[in-house]
C-alpha cells in the first residue's frame, strides 16, 4: 500500500525541483497528447517552446512575449498576496477591464488635448477603477463576511456588461461609421501608451510589472505586512494572536490585487488593444490564477511563471497556424502544467511510503 | 488468577523511535490496572495496539488465552475492548442518542435506543438525556457521552485514556465510583494517567513505562506518589522554588470585565473583577472550556473589551490590540502551541518574530531585521534549553515540550510587566514542565506579575500566591492558595456540575 506521510520539515529542494519536474512531466504527457492527435511529438514542443524564441520569425514573436507577459505578471503578484494569505480574489478579470474603462474613460474624456499629464491621469484612474472593483468584495467580507471567491467571481460578469454597455454606447467612437468600440487610443499620442523602446515589446505596463515584483518581493521577505500576510496564510490564529487586524489585511490584499488587474488593464487598453470593445478582454485575469501558482506565489517564481505561460500562448498559436494542432489540445497542454506543478508540489510537505495503513 | 487480557513482547517501531520495546502486562478480569508514564513513554502506542489502531511488528496479545490480534478497532469492539478517549470524537450539533448511534454498528431504533440510554446511565449513575444536544454538554457530561457509548456494547475491558483532565475534583469521585462499580461487576480497566494521587486511589495494579519500555510495576496503594514519579521520570525529581518576594503596586486590575461569546460553542465572559500586584503569581482554576481560552484572548488582546474593563499600570487598555498591549507590557502565551501561540510551517526565527517585534526591536518603521530575530531565537533555544537543530527549523518540527519552553522562553525573554499563560505544560514532559514552572517563579521573583491558567490543579497549587477559578465564564474571588483544600477548590471550580453518586 502506498501512503503519504507528512515530512517535519517542508522539504526546500522539493519547493524548487516541483517547477522544473512539472514542465518537464508536461513536455512527456503533452509529447504524447499531440502524438496521438498523429503529430509529431518533438516538433511540436519544439514549435511551442523554440519558434517563438529562436525561430525564423523570433522577431516577431519576441516583443509578443513582453506584451504578453506582462498583464499576466503584474496581475499574478497582486493575486499572489492575497493567496498567500488564504484571500481568494478570483475577479481579477473583472478588475481589469473596470482599470482598462477607468483609464480609457479619461483619456476620452481629454480627447483631442494634447498634454502630458494625460497618460499619468489615465493611470491613475485605471488603478482606482481596479481597486474599487475589488473594494466591493472586500468590504462586502469585511462588513457582512461574504465569501469573497463568489462576489468577486460575479462582479467579472457584471464588469463585462459594463464593458458591452461603454463599447456600445459612451466611449463609442463618434467617427466609427456606428461600428461598436471606442476611438483608437494608439493614434492618440498623449493617451498611447507606446513601446519604450521601439520594436522590444517594453511599454509601461512591462515597467510596472518589474516594478511590482520587486515591490512584492521587498514587502513579503522584509516588511511586516508581508510577513503578516505569510503567517495569516500559515496560521491564522497565531496571526490575530501577533497582532495582524484580518479585516485590514483583507481590505489591502483585495485592493492591492485589484489595483494592479486594473493597471493592466489601463496598459492594455491604452496599449497593444487600443480601443474599448465588446472582446476587450481575454482571459488575463483567470490565467494569472495559474501563473500566480505556477510561480508558487513568490514573486520572482510568478515572473518566469508568467513569461512562460506567454510562451505556451505564442507558441501554441503557432502550433495551431503551422501545425494545425487543435485550440482544445493546446489548452489541455497549458493545463497540464498547473495540474503537474500541483502534483509535484504535494511532495514538499509530504513524502512517499510504501508500507501497510496504520491509524496514528 | 487467569489473565483477561495478556500482553507478551510487543515492540512497535515508528521511523527514528522505538515506541514500545518487548512490553508484556496482564489484565485480570475485573481488575482495575493504570498504565504509567510521561508523554511519549509509548501509552498511546501501547493501547491503540490493544484497540485495534496499531499493528504490533512483533509480539502478541491473548484474551482469554486465545491468540488476539484486533485488525481494526471494530474487531476490537466485537472482542469486548471498549476505549474512552482523551479527546472525545462527538459532534456538537447532534443529539447525544445520535452521537452515540453514529458510534454503533447496528444502532437500533433511536427510541429504543434512548432507552438503553437512560437504562445504563441509571444503573451507573451517570445521568444524561439522550435528547439533548452535545454541543450544550459540559466536558464533564460530554464523557459521560463516550463512556454510555462503550457500556452499551457491554465490554469486558474498557480502556481510559487521561479520563479525569476535563473533570473537577467532585466529578473525579463521582467517575470513580462508577468504574469502581464496573470492576465490581468484573469489567476490566486498563487507567492510563500521570496524575498520581488519582492512581493511588483507584488503581489495583500499575505497570510504569518509560521511553518504550517497562520500568516496573507496583501496587499504587503501597507506593508513595513520588516514589511512583521518579520510576516514571527515571531520576530524582526537584521541586520549583522561589524566593519569597514583596509584592509591589497593583499592575492590572479588570474591572466588571464581560465580553461576548467569540462563537456558538464558546464561553461568555461575565462581570470578572480581580487586581494583580507587581510579583504575584494568581493561579486560575477551571474545567476546561469555563472561558480559558475567552479569558486568554481578552487579555492577549484578541478580543478587544469594552471601555474601563482593563488597566494595565492605570492605563485603560481595553481596547488596544495585541501589539499595542505588548509595548505597554502585557503579554501572553496561549494554550493551543501550534497555530496559535506559533505558526507551524514558519521557522523558529520567524516565529521569535511573531510576537517579539515590539519589544526586540526587532523592526524599524515597518521594515524587519531578520538578523536580530535570529539571534533572539538562538536566545531563546539557549536559555529555555530548546532541543532543536536551530532557529531555521519549522516550529511543527519540534516535539511539545520543546516548542512550548520556545513559547513561554518567547515571552519571558521579553521581560514583561504581567505574563498570561495558559496551560502553560499541558502535554509536557516532567523535566521540560519544571523548567518552565520555574521561569514563571523566577519572573515573578523579579517582579513582574504572572497569570497561570491551567487545569492541572497540583501545578497551581505549586506555584500560585492566590488562587482563582473559572466556572460558566465568571471568575470566583481569589483566595490565597496556601492552606485550601481540594474540596474548597472543587466548590470554587462549580462542583460536580449536576452529577450524582452511582447508586453502588
Amino acid at each position: 500500500m502506498i501512503r503519504l506521510e507528512k515530512r517535519p520539515e517542508p522539504s526546500r529542494g522539493f519547493a524548487w525541483a516541483a517547477p522544473i519536474l512539472a514542465v518537464i512531466a508536461t513536455f512527456f504527457f503533452g509529447g504524447l497528447l499531440f502524438a496521438f492527435l498523429g503529430k509529431d511529438p518533438v516538433q511540436s514542443i519544439v514549435t511551442i517552446f523554440w519558434q517563438p524564441l529562436f525561430g525564423e520569425f523570433a522577431f516577431y514573436y519576441r516583443p509578443q512575449l513582453l506584451i504578453k507577459g506582462a498583464p499576466l505578471v503584474l496581475i499574478a503578484i497582486g493575486l499572489s498576496l492575497g493567496f498567500k494569505a488564504g484571500i481568494w480574489n478570483i475577479g481579477a478579470e473583472g478588475q481589469y477591464i473596470m482599470g482598462a474603462l477607468f483609464g480609457a474613460g479619461v483619456g476620452l474624456a481629454f480627447y483631442p488635448a494634447q498634454s502630458a499629464m494625460v497618460f499619468p491621469l489615465m493611470v491613475l484612474a485605471g488603478a482606482f477603477g481596479g481597486w474599487v472593483w475589488a473594494m466591493i468584495p472586500a468590504v462586502l467580507k469585511v462588513k457582512f463576511g461574504t465569501n469573497e471567491i463568489l462576489v468577486s467571481l460575479m462582479l467579472v460578469y457584471v464588469a463585462e456588461q459594463f464593458l458591452a454597455s461603454m463599447s456600445l454606447g459612451l466611449m463609442k467612437n463618434p467617427e466609427g461609421f456606428g461600428f461598436p468600440g471606442s476611438r483608437n487610443l494608439q493614434q492618440y499620442a498623449s493617451a498611447h501608451n507606446a513601446e519604450i523602446v521601439a520594436d522590444t515589446g517594453m511599454h509601461w505596463g512591462v515597467v510596472a510589472a518589474i516594478i511590482a515584483v520587486i515591490f512584492a518581493y521587498v514587502l513579503l521577505a522584509r516588511h511586516r505586512l508581508g510577513f503578516a500576510i505569510r503567517v495569516t496564510g500559515d496560521a491564522p490564529r497565531a496571526a490575530r494572536f501577533s497582532g495582524v487586524n484580518p479585516s485590514r489585511l483583507i481590505l489591502f490584499c483585495l485592493g492591492t490585487s485589484g489595483m494592479l488587474a486594473g493597471l493592466a488593464g489601463l496598459f492594455e487598453v491604452s496599449g497593444p488593444s487600443g480601443v474599448v470593445s465588446i472582446d476587450f478582454n481575454v482571459g488575463y485575469g483567470f490565467t494569472a490564477i495559474i501563473v500566480a501558482f505556477l510561480g508558487r506565489l513568490h514573486p520572482v517564481g510568478i515572473l518566469l511563471a508568467g513569461l512562460l505561460m506567454a510562451l505556451t500562448y505564442i507558441g501554441g498559436d503557432i502550433a495551431q497556424s503551422q501545425m494545425g494542432l487543435p485550440a482544445a489540445a493546446i489548452q489541455v497542454f497549458q493545463g497540464m502544467l498547473l495540474f503537474f506543478l500541483l502534483a509535484f508540489d504535494l511532495f514538499t510537505n509530504f513524502r512517499l511510503r510504501l508500507g501497510r495503513v496504520e491509524v496514528a | 488468577m487467569t489473565a483477561l487480557l495478556s500482553l507478551s513482547g510487543l515492540t512497535k517501531a515508528y521511523p527514528g523511535v522505538i515506541a514500545n520495546d518487548d512490553v508484556s502486562l496482564d489484565i485480570a478480569a475485573g481488575e482495575v490496572h493504570a498504565l504509567l508514564g510521561e508523554n511519549g513513554a509509548g501509552k498511546s502506542t501501547l493501547v491503540k495496539m490493544i484497540y485495534g489502531l496499531v499493528m504490533p511488528d512483533t509480539g502478541s496479545m491473548a484474551m482469554n488465552g486465545a491468540p488476539y490480534a484486533p485488525a481494526e478497532p471494530r474487531a476490537a469492539r466485537a472482542a469486548g475492548v471498549g476505549m474512552v478517549f482523551q479527546h472525545f470524537s462527538l459532534f456538537d450539533a447532534l443529539s447525544v442518542a445520535e452521537n452515540i448511534a453514529l458510534g454503533m454498528e447496528h444502532a437500533p431504533k433511536m427510541r429504543e435506543l434512548s432507552r438503553r440510554i437512560r437504562e445504563v446511565s441509571d444503573t451507573y449513575g451517570l445521568p444524561l438525556s439522550p435528547d439533548r444536544i452535545v454541543g450544550d454538554l459540559s466536558a464533564g457530561e460530554r464523557q459521560r457521552v463516550e463512556i454510555i457509548r462503550c457500556l452499551l456494547q457491554d465490554p469486558k475491558l474498557l480502556i481510559m485514556d487521561e479520563p479525569t483532565s476535563v473533570l473537577t475534583p467532585q466529578e473525579v469521585e463521582i467517575l470513580f465510583q462508577t468504574l469502581r462499580k464496573l470492576s465490581a461487576e468484573g469489567t476490566a480497566i486498563l487507567y492510563i494517567s500521570h496524575k498520581l494521587e488519582e492512581i493511588r486511589s483507584l488503581c489495583d495494579s500499575a505497570t510504569i513505562l518509560r521511553l518504550g519500555r517497562v520500568v516496573g510495576t507496583c501496587v499504587p496503594r503501597e507506593t508513595t506518589a513520588r516514589d511512583m514519579a521518579e520510576m516514571m521520570v527515571g531520576k530524582v525529581l526537584a521541586t520549583p522554588t522561589r524566593a519569597t518576594s514583596q509584592l509591589g503596586d497593583v499592575v492590572l486590575s479588570l474591572n466588571g470585565l464581560s465580553l461576548p461569546s467569540p462563537h456558538a460553542f464558546g464561553m461568555p465572559l461575565r462581570d470578572i473583577h480581580v487586581t494583580l500586584r507587581a510579583g504575584e503569581v494568581l493561579g486560575i482554576g477551571g474545567v476546561a472550556g469555563n472561558g480559558q481560552d475567552e479569558l486568554l484572548a481578552a487579555l492577549s488582546g484578541e478580543m478587544t473589551a469594552g471601555p474601563g474593563m482593563i488597566a494595565l499600570k492605570g492605563e485603560d487598555i481595553g481596547r488596544l490590540g495585541p501589539t499595542a498591549r505588548r509595548v505597554r507590557g502585557l503579554l501572553s502565551a496561549p494554550e493551543e502551541r501550534l497555530g496559535h501561540a506559533a505558526a507551524p510551517d514558519m521557522s523558529l526565527t520567524e516565529n521569535a518574530m511573531l510576537t517579539g517585534a515590539a519589544r526586540e526591536g526587532l523592526e524599524r518603521r515597518g521594515m524587519l531585521d531578520w538578523a536580530a530575530a535570529r539571534s533572539f531565537a538562538k536566545r531563546i533555544i539557549a536559555e529555555f534549553d530548546v532541543r532543536t537543530p536551530g532557529p531555521g527549523n519549522a516550529a511543527r518540527s519540534l516535539s511539545g515540550g520543546n516548542l512550548q519552553k520556545f513559547v513561554i522562553g518567547r515571552e519571558v525573554l521579553q521581560r514583561p510587566d504581567v505574563l498570561v499563560v495558559n496551560q502553560p505544560t499541558w502535554g509536557v514532559d516532567a523535566s521540560a514542565a519544571a523548567a518552565i514552572r520555574q521561569a514563571l517563579l523566577d519572573l515573578a521573583t523579579g517582579g513582574a506579575a504572572v497569570i497561570a491558567i491551567s487545569q492541572d490543579l497540583d501545578e497551581l497549587m505549586e506555584i500560585s500566591d492566590r488562587f482563582a477559578a473559572l466556572n460558566e465564564g465568571r471568575l470566583s474571588d481569589p483566595r490565597p492558595a496556601q492552606g485550601l483544600s481540594v474540596e474548597e477548590i472543587g466548590l470554587m471550580m462549580g462542583g460536580a456540575h449536576g452529577m450524582e453518586v452511582a447508586h453502588v
